[in-house]
């Protein structure tokens, strides 16, 4: 079984030592221009272990070529560099296997040529890990590109199984029964699989068996055993236990000693089970064990629940909630929906990924296809793998003669550490001990490929012997070592260029369960308290420049990331957004909420950021025409009676992919800079969701813009060491170009929080209280909910909104389709905007009477903001998006075929341009009153390399009545994989740290990324 | 798992006598005041009960003298839990039973059982209960009855103990013991009372096992415990209340194929909550690795 975070702790520790080591044994080196040195990490005395090894020194490399691969992209270069990056992977003995692999490479091919280098074909059972930051561990999907999974850190990997054959004996080769012996002896030693003295006693007593063969004193001598590792915990008294029982097997063959090994392993409770971190709906901290069968829930070591696979009829995830929807039992009527809560996000959606796979690996016949979809907001992720039953006819077809294996290299394995950093203590010295060892490796740089020469080619050259169609010549087995390539000291850029980087990182260091976690829990729980709700949002893509526009391009960045700090002084009250926004349809919080309710199946949701809402699939009478574009996650594929629907509420991936972009041409006014990137025209309504996704997902990838690691590279230069500068001629260029020539994908993340301190409460934001608590209150007959699932009553509301909804999108479909593909002007606006509000009053009519009450509550207070706009002088908003009010329905498909036309026409590298705005709900108290009188403004700049901050404090006097108001713009400006999230909520947190009373009413995430085209021009 | 052969091959069994303190109240008890035992007959179920797992079954069995001091020592199953070579000595829920642990421990120490202790009063295990009476082992898995007797601590205690197995607590409805609403009825049976606190059991159990058990209900609670002891020529034997204590029943046990049927009285005994299980310890000494 496997440990996800509880074993982080004590695993960053060993890791750390190791690539201490490896530095050191990496500064002897020469250093090749491809390669320059870094700082040594042991030096900097880091506050972040886990951190500081993630920055791959390949990154450098690659940044730094990519500096320049806007050139080598554009048309007029035809040549192509294909980028090489070095991984390294770690096998199941121990042993560091390295070897080339093109960037762009799928996961396949790194999992293909691993899988050729040991010899394996009955490879479906094992997979390719990959430590994320926060040294989780991440399958990598076959089917994406290496670069898109590996955000940060160097391109370390290692082998592992990933799902255990409930009968090993049904295995076709001794090899693969082999490696699975290897993982299980790792998964025995590092604790993951828990065994009593006796299983220890027996599978170890194998272990020796079949790695030295026959008990001969003589030859072995009285000691021989504790060179082996076979427990956590080793005692003398196992040792002798183990020869005792080693002596009786004289004349069993290594392959004999594995079965048996097998057949012992594969009985305990914990084989192949993979655990995550949980907590039930009460609070309780929990285990789920994923497994062939199922999933297991565990407190502490009891097994106190499993869902066979047949009993689950949906698995989904939300933000940091997992669901499992359960089929009704004998004597039950409706199916339940249990939830639990995992750590942050990323861990819901490994966790969610894991089951999928398990499922489909373990009890389908064939694997599900993806669901295709052209707007996804939900998980296209499937498992694309051969299922067991289809591995198992395959492997019988297998017919090459045994291949010879060695086995004896294990001994170093078992020396030396837990294959994927887990966390044994008593192995940090060895595991020194051994790199500190072999330092034999050298390296040679040569042009873009970086070799490895080992005097330790042997065994590869056998293997090599063995199957000619080998490894290229340039991959060589590198035993424990340290190529310079891999460790790295670089600090992890996306810290030092975050202003919250101290505090992140202090995060990190002090407690270790992870920083993600903990921001958004606080981000959440604030945003909560204080009752803000998402008002409008708008998402806008941006389609854009060709290479020889990009300092066009740049500008505009700097432009509209200066728009964003300065609409704030001229407006204190609405910012463009606010006021396009207030045109549309959605303005209104009655119908704004509606969509983030309704997308998801399994969704409950409410204005964003509300973590209490978890809701489990409302069954409203939804059009399902309406629904299917939202509901994208919940897509049920159901396989079978058994079968069971997977689907996720969201997927990073996917979000990005279901962008909707529309291409310049598209645009008439691209001439103009500001919408030089074509205008990307997304119904509020599904940007509202998405928004309301992202806030709630607080997903990397929303405020994700991936930029330039050229950026990076040059922050980092700066902030880190000055010897890179020294060796790497380009940096300075590059920093310079990070943003202009580079920029494949740039975020800013703006982040506008304004506070309110009053006297006077905002109205509004009452009335929108109570409204919500009726909506809440009412009953719904439709739920089959669990009864244990707190949340329920958010379901309902989602229901009854998202009638709502439906109902005023219908009204406002005509005005969209009149209006698509055109720039807008204000009066556009304004037209729209007049009838937004009557479709509101219609609503409110059409409700029914239950809801009648709160609708006239929304409905007033949405008629204030809708008349805001007008009062407001429009700014500065072509930055920005514009938003349409065009159903999704027809303006996503559109918008997705462009793309796709645009990226045919212009082989060039697409950057593409995503702004987010989340706003709460009481827009501005201030907006609809006197504006009273203005006693005092101060504005404050602060700026960082990443974050810019601009406070703006107003004071008022209206009647009577003084206010203060404090905007506070932050901007945070990132690249590559800096998690937006984390950053946007540490910056709302920090905001709110300083003024406990301000709510945040705003949230633009302005997202710009790289498309990369698909035909895989580089 | 090496020790994780079939259930229900034994070679040892360990009882300890009825003293003629049997039925008294313990200590300023309360409990059994009513309760009219008559501890002749005790003693000679007792003695049937002995008898029947030394001669007809075959095994060795080890005495312990009963101890007046010690009124309810005769429930030896309650202070071990034996599963393989390890031994769990327990924490009776009730304090005056703790110390019927004693002679337990020299007897398992003996057979060259390793003996776990589940802990002082004060450490980890600090307010864990457990007694062997809600624990049932089943070859592959362990279930622990929560009940008035054993805790959820205990219950970690045990998994804490015997590692290689799942140990999935489930609820005991009707019945004071798990024990008392089933048990093994060999290698993949379970013999469960009908009544409807034992479904919810079973139930529970069902959905927590990875296994497949073959389910032998019967209608009485009183014949849901039984003691089935694969013989050393493989034969299945099974200890169970007599027609006269459980009339319902009997015809449910003849279903068993080739089982040698060994009616046992346990009439008194049960009269105070316990059953024939509750008076001995199964224990394997040979064990087999594979």
């Amino acid at each position: 079984m496997t440990t996800e975070s509880g074993a982080d702790s004590e695993a960053k520790q060993p890791q750390e030592n190791k690539e201490t080591e490896k530095a050191k044994a990496k500064a002897a080196e020469p250093t090749s221009p491809q390669n320059q040195p870094e700082e040594l990490p042991a030096a900097a005395g880091h506050s972040t272990p886990a951190r500081k090894e993630q920055e791959p020194q390949d990154e450098d490399l690659v940044s730094h070529r990519s500096s320049t691969s806007r050139l080598s992209r554009s048309p007029l270069r035809g040549v192509k560099k294909v980028k090489i990056m070095q991984c390294k992977v770690t096998l199941l003995d121990g042993s560091d296997y390295t070897l080339n692999v093109e960037k762009r490479a799928k996961g396949q091919v790194l999992f293909d040529k691993v899988c050729e280098h040991l010899n394996l074909l009955e490879k479906d059972y094992f997979g390719i890990t990959h430590r994320d930051v926060e040294n989780q561990k991440n399958w990598l999907d076959p089917s994406k590109e290496l670069k898109k999974q590996i955000r940060t850190g160097p391109w370390n990997f290692a082998f592992n199984v990933k799902f255990y054959p409930p009968d090993p004996s049904q295995l076709t080769e001794d090899i693969t029964r082999y490696y699975l012996c290897l993982q299980l002896r790792d998964d025995v030693v590092s604790g993951r699989l828990p065994c009593s003295f006796a299983t220890h006693t027996v599978l170890g007593s194998y272990t020796v068996q079949s790695e030295l063969g026959d008990y001969d004193p003589e030859e072995l001598g009285s000691d021989y055993i504790s060179e082996l590792r076979f427990a956590p915990n080793q005692t003398k008294e196992l040792e002798e236990k183990v020869m005792e029982l080693h002596k009786t097997y004289k004349g069993m063959t290594p392959a004999d000693a594995e079965i048996h090994f097998l057949e012992n392993a594969k009985k305990l409770s914990m084989y192949g089970v993979d655990l995550h971190h949980a907590k039930d709906s009460e609070g309780v901290e929990i285990m789920l064990g994923v497994c062939a069968s199922g999933l297991l829930i565990y407190r502490d070591r009891l097994r106190i629940n499993r869902f066979a696979w047949p009993k689950i009829l949906k698995i989904s995830y939300k933000r940091n909630n997992f669901y499992i929807k359960i089929r009704p039992g004998e004597f039950e009527q409706f199916e339940s929906t249990i939830g639990f809560k995992l750590p942050n996000h990323r861990a819901a959606k490994r966790l969610w990924k894991v089951c999928v796979e398990h499922h489909t690996f373990f009890r389908l016949v064939s694997p599900e296809a993806p669901p295709k979809k052209f707007l996804s907001l939900g998980s296209k992720f499937r498992y694309s793998g051969r299922t067991q039953a289809q591995t198992r006819r395959a492997s019988s077809q297998i017919i090459r003669p045994a291949p010879f294996f060695e086995r004896s290299s294990s001994k170093r394995y078992n020396m030396s550490r837990s294959l994927d950093g887990a966390p044994i203590m008593e192995n940090h010295e060895t595991l020194m001990k051994d790199s500190a060892s072999d330092g034999a490796a050298k390296v040679i740089a040569k042009g873009d490929i970086i070799t490895t020469v080992t005097t330790e080619k042997k065994a590869e050259e056998e293997k090599a012997e063995q199957e000619d169609a080998q490894m290229d010549p340039v991959v060589t087995a590198e035993p424990v070592v340290s190529t310079p390539l891999r460790h790295d000291t670089k600090t992890d850029s996306e810290q030092t260029d975050f202003a919250f980087d101290g505090e992140m990182t202090a995060t990190e260091s002090e407690a270790d369960d992870d920083s993600e976690m903990r921001t958004q829990y606080s981000f959440i729980r604030r945003v909560k308290g204080e009752n803000v709700f998402i008002k409008h949002s708008n998402l806008m893509l941006e389609d854009t420049s060709p290479p020889s526009e990009m300092v066009k391009h740049q500008t505009n960045i700097s432009e509209l990331k200066r728009s964003f700090l300065e609409t704030g002084d001229s407006t204190p009250g609405l910012t463009e957004w606010e006021k396009r926004l207030s045109s549309s349809p959605a303005r209104s919080p009655r119908t704004d909420e509606p969509p983030m309710i309704e997308p998801l199946d399994t969704e409950d949701e409410e204005p964003a950021g509300e973590e209490t809402k978890e809701v489990v699939e409302p069954k409203a009478t939804k059009a399902p025409g309406y629904l299917v574009k939202y509901v994208v996650d919940s897509i049920t594929t159901s396989s079978g009676p058994h079968g069971i629907s997977l689907s996720t509420t969201m997927d990073d991936d996917v979000f990005m992919d279901g962008t909707l972009r529309e291409v310049e041409e598209k645009t008439p006014d691209s001439q103009d800079e500001v919408s030089e990137r074509s205008m990307l025209k997304v119904s509020p309504r599904t940007v509202i969701q998405e928004v309301s996704q992202a806030i709630s997902d607080k997903k990397g990838t929303l405020i994700i813009l991936k930029d330039a690691e050229d950026k990076e590279e040059g922050k980092e230069t700066s902030a880190v060491g000055e010897e890179e500068e020294l060796v790497v001629p380009g940096e300075a260029e590059a920093q310079e170009n990070e943003v202009s020539e580079t920029v494949k994908e740039d975020t800013s993340v703006v982040l506008e929080a304004k506070t309110t301190i009053v006297k006077m409460p905002s109205l509004q934001m009452e009335i929108k209280t109570d409204d919500m608590t009726q909506i809440k209150g009412t009953g719904s007959p439709k739920k089959a909910m669990a009864s244990w699932i707190s949340d329920e009553a958010k379901t309902e509301a989602s229901e009854i909104i998202s009638v709502l909804t439906k109902e005023v999108k219908e009204m406002t479909a005509p005005d969209a389709l009149q209006q698509k593909a055109e720039v807008f002007t204000f009066r556009e606006f304004q037209t729209e905007q007049s009838k937004s509000s009557v479709t509101q009053i219609t609503l409110s009519e059409s409700s029914t009477t239950s809801l009648a009450v709160s609708t006239l509550g929304w409905v007033s207070s949405s008629q204030k903001t809708s008349d805001e706009p007008e009062e407001k002088e429009v700014v500065t908003t072509e930055t920005e998006a514009v938003p349409e009010p065009a159903p999704a329905e027809s303006t996503g498909p559109m918008i997705v075929d462009a793309v796709d036309a645009g990226t045919k026409e212009t082989p060039v590298v697409h950057t593409e341009t995503k702004t987010i705005t989340y706003e709460s709900a009481e827009v501005d108290t201030n907006g609809d009153v006197d504006p009273g009188v203005l006693l005092s403004a101060q504005t404050i700049t602060s700026e960082t390399t990443s974050t810019t901050t601009t406070t703006h404090i107003t004071k008022t006097v209206k009647g009577g009545i003084s206010e203060t108001r404090i905007e506070k713009r932050i901007v945070i400006t990132g690249d590559a994989d800096i998690d937006h999230d984390e950053a946007l909520a540490q910056a709302i947190k920090e905001a709110k740290e300083q003024h406990p009373d301000m709510s945040v009413t705003k949230v633009v995430v302005h997202k710009e990324t790289e498309i990369t085209p698909e035909e895989g021009e580089d | 798992m090496a020790n994780m052969c079939p259930y229900g091959s034994f070679t040892h069994a360990v009882v300890r006598g009825i003293p003629e303190t049997f039925g008294k109240p313990v200590g300023d008890g309360h409990e059994n005041g009513e309760i009219s035992v008559d501890l002749a007959k005790a003693q000679r179920q007792f003695g049937c009960l002995t008898g029947a797992l030394r001669q007809k079954v075959g095994l060795q069995l080890i005495e312990i003298p009963p101890d007046p001091e010690l009124p309810e020592s005769w429930r030896i199953e309650d202070v071990a839990v034996i599963q393989g070579d390890t031994a769990l000595i327990t924490r009776p829920f009730k304090q005056q039973r703790r110390s019927e642990a004693e002679a337990v421990r020299r007897v398992m120490s003996e057979l060259n059982l390793t003996v776990v202790e589940m802990g002082t009063e004060e450490g980890d295990s600090g307010g864990a209960t457990l007694e062997g009476s809600d624990v049932l082992f089943t070859g592959r898995e362990f279930f622990v009855g929560i009940s008035s007797h054993t805790n959820r601590r205990g219950a970690e205690v045990l998994a804490d103990t015997f590692r290689d197995f799942a140990v999935s607590t489930v609820p005991v409805c009707g019945g004071a013991r798990l024990k008392n609403i089933c048990s093994m009825g060999g290698p993949d049976t379970i013999i469960i009372s009908s009544s409807d606190g034992a479904k919810k059991t079973l139930r529970m159990m069902e959905q927590l096992t990875d296994h497949h058990y073959e389910v032998l209900t019967v209608p009485e609670e009183s014949a849901a415990n039984c003691v089935y002891i694969k013989g050393s020529s493989s034969r299945d034997f099974l200890l169970h209340r007599p027609a006269d204590e459980c009339p319902d029943s009997v015809s449910a046990f003849q279903k068993l194929q080739d089982y040698t049927l060994l009616p046992t009285a346990c009439s008194e005994p049960s009269k105070l909550g316990a059953s024939l299980s509750s008076l001995c310890l199964l224990i394997n000494r040979k064990h087999t690795y594979f």
